[in-house]
């Protein structure tokens, strides 16, 4: 047995190999799942179905999918022009860290001008955090892989330094923020915890939809992300997309963490390191880049999250089987989607070789960019 | 078993002893696309096979299958009698098989001992010194010279062949490939080439010879495989035949009744394409847009370029060129591969930044300015590397516009529907064969370059910088090429014509440059030249610059 | 004040010595073409299942295999899905670390979740009171026998010529017999066990326990290091001393009464800092592998 690469791509292929992929992720932790003394098939009801059966449960996915949505947004601007920013987690915090600064600097400010600046001040920090990496890739063509991967336990050390310094608790003496003024909280909507960050979000999933797909900037950011050569050939200034986007990406990421402290927590604290940057490349991937899909995913992945918590105290099921599965299907459905180019042929009956492993018929081809 | 007793389209020979190499009903398909189609062929020991046909007539397939590069979906290969089974070119290897190809298989940052150590080498220690004394022994009893300790990236593209060659023939070679050997050397090393084949074959080294250059056919090999669309339509013995009836069968001249219709398009083709793409000497070569050559110097100065520079190591790649297109006229650049042709045409695109220089278009200054700014100022580019010109996942549509996407905007939006309707009209003018919406992926190289042609001769250029645009393409999409580029000459463009094909030049360009070692080292007028007196000046000044370095 | 150059100086190689195992680890991938951004996940998944082990069998040296199994592992599944499937290598590398994170995690919740903090066996330092020589035996093994043991492997063998080629020239070295796919597929699984082994050195070395911050980064900075040393072997393991030093100079300055008052956190976060500084100028017009980022397909 071969891969040959497909000559044409039926439509119906690209759903069906995430179906296969959605598949493959259940049976590849189920095993687990029963290893932890819980019945795979309950498990996964729960994760997937039991939140959104109440009005409660919906709100709560649509709270855990907030944060996702602003990371998997910047990942995916970033990765849309091949640069690999896959420090949204430094830029989360950086953005969270700067909306505290603000919220102690001017403590007193009414909502009307305290959230826009709160959050403006996210976007700033995110930008911050973004800038020296998009600086050296620009100036001297440093790998933003590893510097923007770097920064991100830098930013999370700054957290904690802050917390356990000029900002520790004065009065319990842990290491959290004293609570915002009372404009530095977003909202809530329709009496539940999900707050307006969430609408923030819709407005950008649309803002950024509507350029990607209308707009000549959108043809050019893409052409940049597939080609850099051929783009800039064209007449792309690729380096000044890529720069540009960069900070954005950074600015997205910076004003999810924004959200984040006014809309839940109304103060800093460590717990806001959970690692939401990093689920944004699972987030982005997942979504294939695309507004709409960063959004359905993100939806997807906050349903999980609270169905793994709820997992975790009905079924004694450590929610950390929620990061699994997360990371599970990102595998699964890159892989699926890989695969998917090539048509499986048997080979000629002739001299079986079992030694062999899967080789494709393709010419050297690029994946990464 | 002898051939005569299978009674293939290949047995036409009369009964011989078995042969050292033997393809039997050998058929890769690619999609819908038979790129061999039950091909049967053998080679002899001490025997020059070569093998002909079109771009795309199967050559390459067919070679890669025999060095296990590339599986056949049906058919066998026998060595002495034994059937073969190829899967890798360690398979190859290890049958006497050895090949080399057009893009050589170095790698650039080991040296030439290294290299050669690569094949067949232990996962355990090496011994450097043994291994260079073994380099030193088999250049020497093979004649080909090459330096052990060289690093191969500094290596000129005519050394690294030999390299190529050793490295093929350090092991128990029986059977040597050559996939277009000469397209990249200097007259003077293609005889050096041809010294080394006879030598070799002498001592009962079969080869597979393939080439475009007919004379050079006629000149070194025995016996001559034509393949069209796939198919073995001829094996003759060489002797007797002259490059003219070479050609007629190569593009079907003699099977006429048999073909399809696209076959037809070929032959009512102008003799002068035919001959220019099957390489044919100047007896037969296009008679040049004669008459009206010498080019009014008041005509206004299309391209100006001087003392232009790309510093390199050891030498410039590109060294103090000067040189100018008038409005009407076609002026060609030619020269082997790899002397600065490519880095020229990255210069004048603004892909690459140039040491020193000026570049001016149409009387605006160019140098330090972005491809969007030489755009504007009036550039046309063709480069030879047609799928890195367009974004392989986009639409034909949306290549076409990608240069100016503003132009095709409602508000802050871009236009679907004009973005359609400017390509429908491109596609229609150009005679594209595509829709809109494919992807550009999809299109064969013919179209590639009309959709490339499109987006560069629409913004009516100033002038156009076309590196190599028939390379590749068949005969119909040759011809096409030549007359779009002599329409844009009448329209008043200027045109830089960058070729390795010196029968291409002749026949279209007004003057021709030689361009050596990066620099140019002669000018010729089209009417009166020949490749003889090219080749003279490409060569003369390799050798020159050897000296130099040295 | 006294400056205890020589305490300074051992713990510089203690805190080097994970860091010269991952970074020699991701090398022998990057030398084939293939990034693996796996590396944070499988020096984390080596550090629990070290401490799994160690901590189930009181046997160090199953400890030890099991976490250069487990990192083994890992590099299988990055070369599964770069190798064969053809995924992208950013893709591939991050969604390795975040499934080996969270499976550990897991299984870490569901074996030692309830009671109090479990402590293991651990190796004892050679030599100890011997100054700078009282080092563990994975600090020797780190600098006398891998780094030399992979610079000679990459400089004067087969195996080395072969893995560089791959890296460099796919298309050459298949065409000179060499297997793409077994290369890279050998290069990803014992980079991987290499990394494995640097990860238990965290729990079965350092601390005896295991912790959910216990890597924080230092698969990234192994990352950096590769590119710092320009895939040299010394150059690496010069940058990992490097970051050593600063590291030590760091836990030295947060003992130290005139630094008493900078949050421990800022200090601990210099020899990042240090690194993508060093990074921004040893960084620069680096050569990366030819091949590098790059999927094999023959056609």
């Amino acid at each position: 047995m071969r891969f040959v690469l497909r000559a044409r791509e039926p439509r119906w292929l690209a759903p069906a190999a995430v179906a296969v992929a959605v598949l493959v992720t259940l049976a590849l932790t189920a095993g687990p799942i029963r290893l932890a003394g819980a019945a795979p098939v309950a498990a996964f009801e729960r994760y997937v179905f039991t939140p959104l059966t109440t009005p409660n449960g919906i709100a709560e996915v649509l709270l855990s999918a907030t944060p996702l949505l602003f990371t998997g947004l910047a990942v995916a601007i970033a990765f849309r022009v091949g640069y690999y920013n896959i420090g949204a987690e430094g830029q989360f915090l950086a953005g969270a860290i700067a909306t505290t600064a603000m919220a102690f600097t001017a403590p007193d400010l009414p909502a009307v001008l305290a959230l826009p600046l709160g959050v403006l001040a996210g976007a700033l920090g995110g930008v911050v955090w973004a800038f020296l990496p998009a600086l050296l890739r620009r100036r001297f063509g440093i790998d933003e892989v590893v510097t923007t991967l770097l920064l991100n336990p830098v930013a999370v050390l700054l957290l904690q330094g802050l917390l356990t310094g000029p900002w520790r608790n004065p009065v319990t003496g842990f290491p959290d923020s004293t609570s915002y003024g009372s404009g530095y909280e977003l909202p809530a909507l329709l009496g539940s915890r999900v707050h307006a960050g969430l609408l923030v979000g819709l407005v950008l999933v649309a803002v950024t939809g509507v350029v990607l797909w209308a707009t000549p900037v959108g043809v050019r950011l893409r052409a940049v992300g597939q080609s850099p050569a051929a783009a800039g050939f064209s007449g792309i200034r690729v380096g000044v997309l890529q720069w540009r986007s960069a900070l954005v990406s950074g600015a997205v990421a910076g004003v999810g963490g924004a959200v984040q402290v006014l809309g839940v927590q109304h103060q800093l604290t460590t717990s806001i390191a959970a690692g939401y940057g990093y689920t944004g490349v699972v987030v982005a991937t997942l979504g294939g880049l695309s507004a709409v899909g960063v959004l359905a995913v993100a939806v997807l992945l906050g349903d999980v999250q609270v169905g793994a918590q709820s997992a975790s105290i009905s079924l004694q099921l450590p929610s950390q089987m929620g990061g699994v599965l997360s990371s599970v299907l990102l595998l699964t459905v890159v892989s699926a989607v890989a695969v998917r180019r090539y048509r499986l042929v048997r080979r000629r009956p002739r001299q079986p070789d079992p030694s062999e492993g899967p080789r494709a018929e393709r010419p050297l081809q690029k994946v990464g960019g | 078993m002898t051939a005569a007793d299978r009674g293939g389209p290949g047995a036409s020979v009369p009964a011989r002893p078995t042969p050292l190499v033997e393809l039997r009903g050998i058929t890769k398909r690619f999609g819908a696309l038979v790129a061999n189609d039950a091909i049967d062929l053998s080679v002899d020991a001490g025997e020059v096979l070569a093998l002909l046909g079109e771009n795309g007539a199967g050559k390459s397939t067919l070679t890669r299958i025999l060095y296990g590069l590339s599986r056949a979906d049906a058919g066998e290969i026998r060595i002495a009698g034994q059937p073969v089974t190829m899967t890798s070119p360690a398979d190859a290897l290890a049958a006497g098989i050895g090949m080399v190809t057009q893009e050589f298989s170095l790698v650039g940052t080991m040296t030439v001992t290294e290299n050669l150590m690569l094949t067949g080498s232990s996962l355990g220690r090496v011994d450097r010194k043994a291994a260079r004394a073994r380099v030193l022994e088999a250049s020497q009893r093979l004649g080909v010279p090459v330096d052990p300790d060289a690093v191969v990236e500094r290596l000129s593209v005519g050394e690294r062949q030999r390299v190529e060659i050793v490295k093929a023939l350090l092991g128990d070679c029986r059977l040597l490939v050559l996939d277009e050997p000469t397209a990249v050397l200097v007259p003077a090393d293609v005889d050096l080439l041809f010294a080394s084949i006879r030598r070799l074959t002498a001592q009962g080294l079969a080869v597979v010879f393939i080439s475009h250059k007919l004379h050079e056919v006629v000149e070194i090999a025995d016996r001559i495989g034509i393949l069209r669309r796939g198919r073995l339509v001829a094996d003759l013995p060489a002797q007797g035949l002259d490059p003219v009836a070479i050609a007629a069968l190569m593009v079907g001249a003699t099977d006429q009744p048999g073909t399809p219709a696209s076959a037809g398009d070929a032959l009512g083709v102008h003799g002068e394409t035919l001959a220019t793409a099957v390489g044919l000497d100047g007896s037969a070569a296009p008679q040049a847009a004669s008459a009206e050559v010498a080019v009014d110097p008041a005509r206004p100065v299309a391209l100006q370029v001087q003392g232009l520079t790309l510093a390199g190591d050891p030498r410039p790649r590109v060294d103090d060129v000067d040189l100018t297109v008038r409005a009407g006229e076609i002026v060609g650049v030619a020269g082997v591969s790899g002397n600065g042709q490519t880095e020229l045409v990255a210069l004048l695109c603004g892909t690459t930044a140039a040491t020193a220089g000026t570049v001016c278009v149409g009387g605006t200054e160019l140098t330090g300015l972005d491809p969007a700014a030489r755009l504007r100022a009036g550039l046309g580019r063709l480069t030879e590397d047609r799928r890195g010109s367009v974004v392989l996942g986009m639409s034909v549509e949306q290549n076409l516009v990608l240069e100016d996407l503003d132009r095709f905007r409602t508000g802050p939006f871009l236009s679907r529907r004009k973005v359609r309707a400017h390509a429908a009209s491109l596609i229609e003018r150009f005679d594209i064969r595509a829709a809109p919406g494919d992807p550009i992926r999809s299109l064969s190289g013919g179209n590639m370059q009309k959709v490339l042609l499109a987006r560069a001769i629409e913004r009516d250029p100033t002038v156009l910088v076309a590196s190599q645009p028939t390379r590749g393409l068949d005969v119909g999409a040759c011809e096409y090429v030549y007359s779009q580029l002599r329409a844009l000459r009448a329209a008043g463009s200027g045109v830089l014509l960058i070729s390795e094909d010196l029968d291409e030049l002749i026949g279209i360009a007004d003057r021709i440059l030689v361009l050596s070692g990066g620099r140019v080292v002669g000018e010729v007028a089209a009417a009166g030249a020949t490749r003889e007196a090219l080749g003279v000046l490409m060569t003369g000044h390799a050798a020159a610059a050897g000296e130099r370095a040295a | 004040m006294d400056f205890p150059l020589i305490a300074v100086l051992a713990a510089t190689l203690t805190i080097a010595t994970p860091l010269v195992f991952g970074a020699l680890g991701a090398l022998l991938g990057e030398r084939t073409g293939v990034l693996n951004l796996g590396i944070e996940g499988t020096l984390y998944v080596g550090a629990f299942t070290g401490f799994l082990v160690a901590a189930r069998t009181g046997s160090l040296t199953l400890a030890v295999l099991a976490a250069v199994l487990a990192g083994a592992l890992g590099g299988a599944l990055m070369a599964l899905l770069t190798v064969s499937l053809g995924v992208n290598q950013h893709v591939a590398g991050i969604g390795t670390t975040l499934l080996l994170v969270a499976g550990s995690d897991f299984a870490n919740r569901q074996m030692f979740g309830g009671g109090e903090r479990t402590v293991t066996v651990t190796f004892d330092r050679f030599l100890a009171g011997g100054g700078l020589l009282a080092q563990y035996p994975m600090t020797y093994l780190g600098f006398f026998v891998l780094a030399p043991l992979v610079w000679w492997v990459l400089r004067s063998t087969g195996a080395g010529l072969r893995l560089t080629a791959v890296g460099e020239n796919p298309e050459a070295a298949d065409a000179a017999g060499i297997s793409v796919p077994a290369t890279r597929w050998a290069a990803l699984v014992t980079g991987g066990a290499l990394m494995g082994l640097g990860g238990s050195f965290l729990t079965l070395s350092l601390l005896g326990t295991f912790t959910l911050d216990i890597v924080s980064g230092r698969g990234w900075i192994c990352i950096a290091l590769v590119i710092f040393g320009r895939w040299k072997v010394w150059p690496i393991v010069a940058g990992a001393l490097l970051f050593g030093l600063f590291e030590a100079l760091q836990l030295q300055l947060a003992i130290t009464p005139a630094f008493g008052s900078v949050p421990n956190e800022l200090l601990i976060a210099l020899p990042y800092l240090v690194v993508i500084a060093a990074l921004a100028v040893r960084g620069r017009g680096v050569r990366y592998p030819g091949a590098y980022l790059t999927a094999y397909r023959r056609a």
